[in-house]
């Protein structure tokens, strides 16, 4: 059993803390906190241990009033045990322990599992007495233009990676209900840190076309000055970190980040996204773990999309996927239908006010599948069925199901949306030709921002490099600039 | 389980380390005289106190008053928003300096010891050292890593690795090996202040050693310059190079060496990345020939980066093969006699300048293979013969 080793003047200091942030608690929180103090740090240990696990909020509807229900069943709960023998309580460092002659293990997985929430059916209708957050008109249509351009986006895309025009491709089919409808739900201060899957986060704070194309070609446009491979977009201006290819190394930084907003006391969170397997990942524990004790405004969206590259879920983990393992760390966590937009900015929406209001770290798992190839290295169609991919592009295809929705709204027609579609696909095609056409950075390019300041060995290779391209032109690329 | 081993091998280190001694003790003479602990201390103090951005992190750094002794007071003084204690997770806790860095803010990272930060080189080198070149200077990476690194006094094979080469080896990192007090206050806050990502190798012997330092030293604004070595004392016959403890071996070797009539020129590299390659050639362009020392494995180390800098600038200066000092190519052992003959000692730095300056052979294996080993036995063996060849090629040269 771990046990914090901590000395009782760093529970005190603690406690301390609590008593200050409760003052700035909404109503909501207060009881959780009330009940802390009473107990001292009986409750912050034991709450989540002793939780009632029939109260599930969701299932019960009052979505903004989860913390009363949880911590007021909990209170009544530990009240209620007897003082005789079988029921000693001990304080060890970490909180007080209830013995129990009984042997009991905690099973390995739950008897239910987790259940996903979800407000749009599987035809894009709302289903009765759903909590959601109300979207207006504007925004609806905005998201659904987004999620259509992030799909022709990622086609066009991936066939000039087919026809040899860029190196290198990953498509995000199946996903744009995460990407764009999370992205909707933050705000433009929102530090976003992304893994690789998440294009139309960028899409939505007004990357354009172009820049997208810029990109992907390397060309002196591009933000990244051609260092990087295809979709490793990064973006000081929009607030989007750039994409670094190593899996789950982005979601400590988000909590570095998040500390750091809550040390300049900005009203903001930081946001970072990973697939299933990046869960694996010893950072992933690391930064939950963390993000739990120092209390950090970060919203962690795990896009459980059932592969990494070849490797299924069942050979990843064998927990109840991953919204369960955030409370595991302390971690206040939600299993969402990630491709029902609807209730993906519902739950992103809450989970900015609580990171940001409260300072707490927030796990949203969000249920997809990954409808594309893993990359434009990868033909999937050698580790799972075919049929499987089409049934999911076909029948559970978030872009037609927001659609619906929006349409039986009366906010969407027919002819918007060939409008829409045709459109992109003619600034997307010439925004390609552009960037293909566009020439590539300069030489001077390969050696600035290794350091802060060029260093002097790096000044004398660039010297020699050029003075070699001098004397022999012909083996150097032409559209190189110099 | 590991963090109770590690605090039975600190407490087992801090036996042998000598008491700390108080900041500042004025002699009668003006020179004061500071610990490189103090100096360490008030640096990281007075930068913090200069610009609220500054933040430390790490194991013990806060309650504990670190593991070392380096952060002491500053808990107190700073709050614990300022000096965090992190859990026991290098990976974890480096990712998340890195990410506040990103941000904007300068997180000061301290390892135990550099060894830990192998679980952690993922995001020293791929997060932190790469970010400006790959975000094409979007995202700057104000961070610094500091501890303890190399060898300390019978802490074992896991816990005594020297880290400069390997960190030296990638671009888009500084890399800072202090010696003396003055080293420690000028380059950390160097460090500090520098917007590139700094990795300060510091050594757990040194922190208890107690070096003499001006005024100027003492004043807050005081910074040294990174990548500028420093020559140590002026000579004409041999150039000796060396980084953090061995710099105090060498100074010992040139008094030495100095009875035996060879002036050696002794350069404090203080920084290795960026190589100040101008004042080591300039030296041995001088005296022509070079020694260089270091407690770490000799292959791909800091010694040979030395030699290829000096081969590429000055070969045809140099009057003597280089010789290059290293540690022995051993996981370090743990008993004390064995732990002795796997570091360079003094007398090994006498021996290289005295082969390098042709007043001693070089001794040869039965296959003809040059042995410029560390190990004491062999020398102790060739000692005699050195010394019987030695005085026949004097009575020869004096006889022409």
């Amino acid at each position: 059993m771990a046990f914090c080793s901590r000395n009782s003047r760093n529970i005190i200091n603690n406690l301390k803390s609590k008593v200050g942030l409760s003052r700035l608690m909404k109503p909501s929180s207060d009881c959780c906190y009330t009940s802390c103090l009473n107990n001292t740090n009986r409750c912050r240990f034991l709450a989540p241990q002793l939780r009632n696990p029939d109260s599930h909020s969701q299932n019960k509807g009052h979505f903004f009033c989860f913390q009363r229900f949880q911590s007021t069943t909990t209170e009544q709960h530990f009240a209620s045990l007897p003082n005789g023998e079988h029921n000693q309580v001990l304080d060890f460092p970490g909180g007080n322990v209830v013995f129990s002659p009984e042997m009991q293990f905690l099973s390995e997985s739950p008897g239910v599992y987790n259940p996903c929430y979800r407000v749009l059916d599987d035809n894009g209708q709302l289903i009765s007495n759903s909590i959601f957050v109300q979207v207006s008109e504007e925004i609806a249509v905005k998201m659904y233009s987004n999620m259509a351009t992030l799909q022709i986006l990622d086609t066009i895309f991936y066939e000039a990676q087919r026809q040899g025009r860029i190196s290198f491709y990953a498509t995000t089919i199946g996903e744009e209900a995460i990407n764009i409808a999370s992205a909707a739900a933050l705000t433009a201060d929102d530090i976003v840190v992304p893994q690789y899957r998440e294009p139309g986060v960028l899409l939505w704070r007004g990357f354009t076309l172009q820049e997208f194309a810029n990109q992907c070609f390397g060309n002196k446009d591009d933000y990244g000055k051609g260092r990087q491979m295809p979709i490793h977009y990064g973006s000081n201006k929009h607030n989007y970190f750039t994409v670094s290819s190593t899996i789950a190394t982005q979601i400590p930084h988000a909590v570095g980040a998040a500390y750091s907003l809550k040390m300049d006391k900005r009203d903001a969170c930081a946001v970072t996204y990973f697939g299933d397997g990046g869960t694996s990942e010893g950072d992933f524990h690391a930064a939950l773990n963390f993000a739990a004790v120092t209390e950090s405004p970060v919203i962690f969206i795990c896009r459980n999309n059932g592969w990494a590259i070849s490797t299924p879920t069942s050979d990843q983990f064998r927990s109840d996927g991953i919204a369960v393992r955030g409370q595991a760390y302390g971690v206040r966590s939600i299993r969402v239908d990630g491709n029902d937009a609807l209730a993906m900015y519902s739950a992103v929406h809450t989970a900015r006010e609580m990171a940001v209001h409260e300072h707490r770290p927030i796990l949203i798992e969000a249920v997809t599948y990954r409808v594309g190839h893993h990359s434009t290295s990868d033909d999937s169609t050698k580790y799972r069925p075919a049929n499987e991919i089409e049934w999911w592009r076909m029948e559970r295809d978030p872009v037609t199901r927001f659609r619906k929705w929006i349409e039986t709204n009366g906010w969407w027609s027919g002819e918007a949306e060939s409008q829409l579609r045709s459109s992109i696909q003619n600034q997307l095609l010439q925004a390609i030709q552009i960037a293909e056409r566009a020439e590539k950075p300069p030489v001077k390019d390969l050696f600035t921002d290794v350091y802060d300041n060029i260093p002097w060995h790096l000044r004398e290779q660039e010297k020699m490099v050029r003075e070699t391209i001098n004397r022999h032109p012909k083996d150097y690329p032409a559209d190189v600039p110099f | 389980m590991l963090g109770i081993a590690r605090q039975k091998m600190l407490e087992q280190s801090s036996k042998m380390i000598r008491p700390v001694v108080s900041v500042l003790r004025s002699y009668s003479s003006a020179a004061k005289q500071m610990t490189v602990r103090a100096a360490l201390n008030s640096a990281l103090d007075e930068e913090m106190s200069a610009d609220s951005k500054v933040f430390l992190m790490g194991e013990e750094v806060g309650e504990y008053q670190g593991a070392y002794k380096i952060t002491k007071g500053l808990l107190d003084k700073y709050g614990p928003e300022r000096v965090l204690d992190t859990p026991i997770t290098e990976a974890g806790f480096t990712g998340i300096a890195v990410g506040a860095a990103y941000y904007g803010l300068k997180p000061v990272v301290e390892f135990m010891t550099f060894n830990f930060s192998m679980q952690a080189i993922d995001h020293i080198i791929n997060s932190a050292a790469k970010s400006n070149y790959m975000s094409a200077g979007q995202i700057s990476v104000p961070i610094v890593f500091r501890g303890p690194n190399g060898a300390a006094a019978g802490v074992g094979a896991q816990h005594s690795q020297c880290y400069a080469a390997w960190y030296a080896a990638c671009p888009g990192l500084k890399v800072l090996t202090p010696y003396n007090s003055e080293d420690a206050r000028g380059l950390l806050k160097a460090a500090i202040r520098d917007p590139d990502p700094v990795v300060f190798l510091e050594n757990e012997l040194l922190y208890g050693e107690s070096f003499p330092i001006s005024d100027e030293v003492l004043d807050s604004s005081f910074c040294l310059p990174i990548g500028k070595a420093k020559i140590e004392r002026k000579g004409k016959h041999v150039t000796i190079v060396a980084y953090s403890k061995m710099v105090g071996y060498s100074l010992q070797a040139a008094e030495i060496l100095e009875k035996d009539g060879i002036d050696a020129e002794v350069i404090n590299l203080r920084s290795i990345r960026p190589l100040d390659r101008s004042t080591i050639n300039n030296s041995v362009r001088k005296t022509n020939r070079l020694v260089t020392v270091e407690e770490a494995f000799p292959q791909h180390g800091v010694g040979a980066e030395i030699c290829a800098c000096v081969l590429e600038e000055s070969f045809a200066y140099l009057d003597a093969p280089v010789e290059r000092i290293a540690g022995a190519d051993v996981p370090m052992p743990y008993a004390a006699n064995l732990e002795r003959m796997a570091v360079p000692q003094v007398e090994d730095i006498v021996r290289a300048a005295k082969r390098a300056c042709y007043r001693s052979l070089q001794t040869f294996s039965n296959t003809g293979v040059k042995l410029n080993t560390v190990g004491r036995c062999w020398h102790q063996v060739n000692n005699k013969w050195e010394e019987i060849v030695r005085n026949f090629v004097t009575l020869l040269i004096q006889a022409l």
